[in-house]
């Protein structure tokens, strides 16, 4: 058993430790704030994201403050000192108090992100790009639908790896405008300000497109077809990460974006044309 | 004997009065209890597991049956024989525990092991089924339909495989046992028993229909 | 007696009927934590492989090249073993360490000891389940040998690329042993749970109702529950991707596949249904991990600060309500897989809501502290240090429980950060107070304290500066399972970041090696253990340290008071142990909110 002493110190010495916890992880936020946070935000309804990111950290912030702040109190106030412990160990409307505000606090969380999770899946507004994304073990095979916005038809029959890889069947007309991008080796280009639906697929295995300044996360999932929309409001350059093990070269499975003014891309678009 | 329920209140009564002398917990404690009870409990228990298992596999099934490239296959009609053959072995098993609560421990014995006898017909009737299916040229890749006919059909005949392991060992020891135990023994064996055969024939409705 | 002759009939038994192929739950629940113990090294070994790799991405090290040559040829990790380094790391330290040590040892050991049993319901089940695990280790060990390596797919396994044999080669032999090892090991769990289930319902002495229970076997008797209800479901999916892999089924693989030039023959499956079947396990898995360890800080704290644990009926109810909840949150993980919307605001409803009682638990740790007698032993600190990390791990699944935030957060580091808090930091921290703290009553010896003292404050510090970084990656938005960030613009700036985690890992690993020194030694040399070192009111520490076969000698204790009589008002001592007859006539006006017992 220890002794008195060793006791006294034992509680202050972690009273001691874990104040010190709440400050270094105090501090190390504050550190990391300034390199290791978030990529500039570039979507509308990234900030509606963002934000409620920002009030769930308060919220966990004050609980990490109070609760460990609690423990390094209690711990060093009641260190064995030749007392005799209270057998208080009943008190219900204590009980209830703080059954009720993690209660309230988690209802207000929950209500507030289901009406950004509805508003992040409703239909994207007429008018938006259209793009399908196919994910490969290593890479991202984008297509425009082209001036007739529609996209032509698909034949596994006629897939060949190099001339074409998303299996585009030939004799259908509306997919003779398509315009097929590898958005790993080059870029999917994309409108500013111009609502986009990004439509995955996967040709292997699960994928999952993310697009960290964007906000935006989906699995692409074989056999079915996910999608997403967003609006990028910067112009710029973005990464695609794959975010889902895919294979030995997951980590590789990088793709790019460039969000460009609407004259911008219309110069892109006629270059692709342009044999 | 008489015998106490197998899954005791959980709940024990509130202490009368919220103060004052009454231990917490409202009632003493039932103590340990009879190993009866106990082969009861553990056999229930068991079954839960089991049942989750085919829980899985049934929402799996349906998920799967939903989907428009559904083609179920024609089933060989010799599955109701062995139904037939395991609703039997069942009823022989019942007979045994009769026979094993009037004492009459020759008559008992050979009722299980015609219960056994029951049960290995029902599972080389199976596999009978199986060559069938096969000689016809549906395998397990075949289709979703066939897949999980085979599945399901080989998880219940392992399980159905432990239970004539559980026959057996029944078998050796209620030689000589007083009644008591063999009617708990008996008891046991027939609560899984019992269990299989329904859900066989409760997969056997799911695979047809 | 029976039960006393049959105890004495036990020294007739071999040595092999004794400590090896034992029925007695003492001897399966210490073969559990030490074979448990073995795997966490290797578990351990295998997080190192990963740091380095994650540190020092790029870079050669030779000494180990010459140790490893297929995995590191040319002294670099490659890919493949990386992943197989990851999926392994989990896959052990998930099911090979945490639940074998948290259910099968603790939960083998302490069940019969805490409720005045002398041994398991169904021992010979018992003694079965045990030998289903050094086979189940034996073959998933061997994956790391055969063509292709270990399974490289991760813990979760997700198909296609886990079912198709040529979509990696970690998706080879290696995928198939796996899920064999797993469904060897998970019919163990299901054997043990039928026991601890069966023996706490029937086996409790008398005097023992259930609302006298100790919380640590509440905890571990719902944990049986979940077991036996959740491991079926992933056994009947292990089955379905064994047979889509090796009987051409397609119960996860959809029609259409290409892989590289190579169309896939199989068609109208659904890789979302092992997502659903993986998860219905796989998310009450972690409540399994984590309610044993409240159940047992419960205890432990309450004997080290000398008062009742506070609340104890919340507690039990806390303990009910987070099982039963855990099966309906299942989806928080599946967010960005595809599933529809709405599901993931049912998920996310019911996430939230089992935060409350996890709150309630961690209130009630610190009300327990309240006006205490703390005393500081290894026992103690590992417990608080518990609560610490608890709280910080259950705070950031508030982050990841709503899924628009969870969108970025998924499958970054940030996950990483948040369940290595709760269960490779709390949940680990847990065992760690548990041995110190039963160690006497297992082996009739003491750990060094001062040895323990410096395993916390080196573990505690180790531990925080290793994962809480982690967040930040995941800020940044570092993937999961990444061989090398370095390729990604958006991640260039978190090289000092993941050399300091490393670091940090390194010095984790190495202070666990006071851990093993001291356990060991002690086994031998440790001073010996009295009855009842610690002044504690459970029935265990009524019976010798070690116990003997059948625990008690004649008479089995009988229970007159719930588990935590400490510093009871109108008594001299400072502890009545539950099965001490009734104290001195109780004196009434003795104090507001005190209830007598």
């Amino acid at each position: 058993m220890n002794s008195e002493h060793s006791t006294q110190r034992s509680g202050a010495a972690v009273g001691i430790a874990l104040a010190g916890l709440i400050v270094a992880a105090v501090v190390g936020t504050m550190v990391a704030r300034g390199r290791w946070w978030f990529p500039p935000l570039a979507s509308a309804q990234g900030r509606a994201i963002d934000a409620l990111f920002l009030a769930t950290f308060v919220i966990i912030a004050a609980a990490f403050i109070l609760v460990q702040g609690l423990l390094a109190y209690f711990v060093w106030r009641f260190r064995d000192r030749g007392q005799r412990a209270s057998y208080w160990h009943e008190h219900r409307a204590l009980e209830l108090t703080y059954t009720i505000i993690p209660a309230v606090v988690m209802t207000a969380l929950t209500l507030v992100a289901a009406g950004l999770w509805s508003r992040i899946h409703s239909a994207p507004p007429a008018g938006a790009l259209v793009v399908q994304v196919r994910a490969e073990q290593f890479g991202w095979k984008a297509r425009y639908p082209g001036p007739d916005a529609r996209f032509g038809r698909v034949d596994p029959a006629q897939y060949h790896p190099r001339r074409n890889p998303l299996a585009l069947d030939g004799a259908d007309p509306a997919g003779r405008d398509d315009l097929v991008v590898d958005a790993s080796t080059r870029e999917l280009h994309l409108i500013v300000n111009r609502p986009v639906e990004i439509r995955l697929s996967a040709k292997d295995v699960v994928h999952s497109f993310f697009v960290p300044g964007f906000r935006i996360k989906q699995d692409a999932v074989p056999g079915m077809t996910t999608s997403i929309w967003f609006t990028p409001t910067q112009t710029g350059q973005f990464e695609i990460a794959c975010a889902e093990l895919c294979g030995v070269g997951h980590y590789a499975m990088r793709g790019r974006i460039v969000v460009q003014t609407p004259e911008e891309y219309a110069a892109w678009l006629a270059e692709q044309a342009a044999p | 004997m008489a015998q106490r329920s197998a899954i005791p209140l959980l709940i024990p009564a509130r202490p009368a009065g919220g103060n004052g002398a009454q231990p917490p917990g409202g009632e003493p404690g039932p103590g340990p209890e009879a190993p009866a009870a106990r082969i009861q409990t553990g056999l229930w228990f068991l079954l839960v597991a089991v049942a989750m298992l085919f829980v899985a596999f049934t929402v799996s099934y349906l998920a799967r049956r939903t989907a428009p490239d559904w083609r179920p296959v024609p089933l060989p009609a010799l599955l109701w024989i062995n139904t037939l053959v395991l609703l039997s072995s069942s009823a022989a098993l019942e007979e045994a525990r009769r026979r094993g609560r009037r004492g009459a421990g020759g008559a008992m014995r050979r009722a299980l092991g015609l219960t056994a006898l029951l049960g290995g017909v029902f599972l080389f009737g199976q596999i009978a089924a199986w060559r069938e299916l096969a000689a016809a040229g549906l395998f397990m890749r075949t289709s979703p339909h066939s897949a999980f006919f085979y599945l399901l059909t080989a998880v219940h005949g392992v399980h159905l495989l432990g239970g004539l392991g559980a026959l057996g060992y029944a078998l050796r020891r209620v030689a000589g046992a007083p009644q008591a135990a063999v009617a708990v023994t008996l008891g046991a064996v027939a609560i899984y028993w019992h269990f299989l055969t329904v859900l066989w024939i409760y997969l056997l409705g799911i695979l047809w229909v | 007696m029976a039960q006393v002759a049959h105890a004495e009939a036990a020294h007739e038994l071999s040595f092999w009927r004794k400590y090896i192929f034992s029925q007695d739950h003492k001897v399966i629940g210490i073969q559990y934590a030490l074979t448990s113990l073995a795997m966490a090294v290797l578990g351990g070994f295998l997080a190192m492989f990963i740091r380095l790799q994650l540190g020092w991405p790029g870079q050669s090290w030779p000494l180990l090249g010459r140790l490893f040559p297929g995995g590191m040829p040319d002294g670099q990790i490659s890919p493949a073993f990386y992943l197989s380094s990851v999926t392994m790391h989990g896959t052990i330290m998930v099911f090979f360490v945490l639940t074998t040590l948290l259910t099968g040892g603790f939960g083998n050991f302490l069940i019969p000891l805490m409720i005045g049993a002398r041994d398991m319901a169904f021992p010979f089940l018992n003694m079965l389940s045990y030998w289903l695990y050094p086979p189940a280790i034996l073959i998933l060990v061997a994956s790391f040998f055969v063509s292709g390596g270990a399974a490289g797919g991760g813990w979760t396994a997700y198909p296609p690329l886990s079912a198709l044999p040529q979509a990696a080669p970690g998706s080879g032999l290696g995928q198939t042993l796996w899920l064999v090892s797993l469904a060897i090991l998970i019919v163990a769990f299901l054997f043990g749970s039928l026991n601890y289930i069966t023996t706490v319902l029937q086996l409790r002495t008398r005097g023992l109702s259930m609302l006298r229970l100790p919380l640590t076997i509440w905890a571990l008797f719902v944990t049986a529950i979940l077991a036996l209800l959740a491991f079926p479901v992933l056994l009947a999916g292990a089955i379905m991707l064994l047979f889509d892999r090796t009987a051409g089924t397609s119960f996860f693989i959809p029609a259409g596949l290409l892989l590289g030039s190579v169309p896939v023959d199989h068609a109208g499956g659904n890789p979302l249904l092992w997502q659903h079947l993986f998860w219905f396990l796989g998310h009450p898995e972690v409540y399994i991990l984590i309610l044993p360890p409240m159940g047992m800080i419960s205890d432990i704290l309450a004997n080290n600060a000398r008062k009742p644990i506070f609340g104890y009926r919340f507690m039990v109810g806390s303990i009910v309500a987070i099982a039963f909840l855990s099966f309906l949150v299942w989806g928080h993980h599946m967010y960005t897989s595809g599933m529809h919307p709405l599901l993931g605001t049912a998920f996310m409803t019911t996430t939230l809501v089992i935060a409350v009682p996890s709150a309630i638990k961690t209130f009630n740790w610190l009300a327990t502290l309240w006006q205490a007698k703390i005393r500081f032993t290894s026992a103690m600190l590992f417990a608080l240090g518990f609560v610490s990390l608890f709280v910080t791990g259950g705070l950031t699944g508030i982050v990841l429980a709503q899924p628009p935030v969870d969108i970025y957060f998924q499958d970054t580091f940030f996950v990483v950060a948040h369940f290595h808090f709760v269960m490779g930091a709390a949940a680990i921290f847990a065992a760690f107070a548990g041995t110190y703290y039963w160690f006497p009553k297992m082996f009739g010896r003491m750990m060094d304290e001062r040895l323990g003292k410096w395993h916390f404050a080196l573990t505690f510090a180790g531990i925080y500066l290793t994962f809480f970084p982690m967040h930040y990656a995941g800020f940044m938005g570092m993937m999961r399972r990444i061989y090398s960030p370095a390729l990604y613009a958006h991640l260039r700036g978190l090289a000092p970041l993941n050399v300091f985690i490393s670091i940090a890992a390194f010095v984790l690993f190495a202070a666990q090696f006071i851990f093993l020194y001291n356990f060991f030694r002690s086994l031998f040399r440790g001073r010996k253990a009295e009855r009842n070192p610690w002044g504690a009111t459970t029935l265990e520490w009524t019976a010798s340290s070690p116990p003997p076969h059948g625990n008690w000698g004649e008479a089995l204790p009988v229970v007159q008071r719930w588990a935590y009589d400490y510093s009871p008002p109108g008594v001299a001592e400072d502890y009545l142990p539950q099965g001490a007859p009734a104290a001195a006539p109780i004196r009434r006006g003795d104090g507001d909110g005190r209830r007598e017992h």
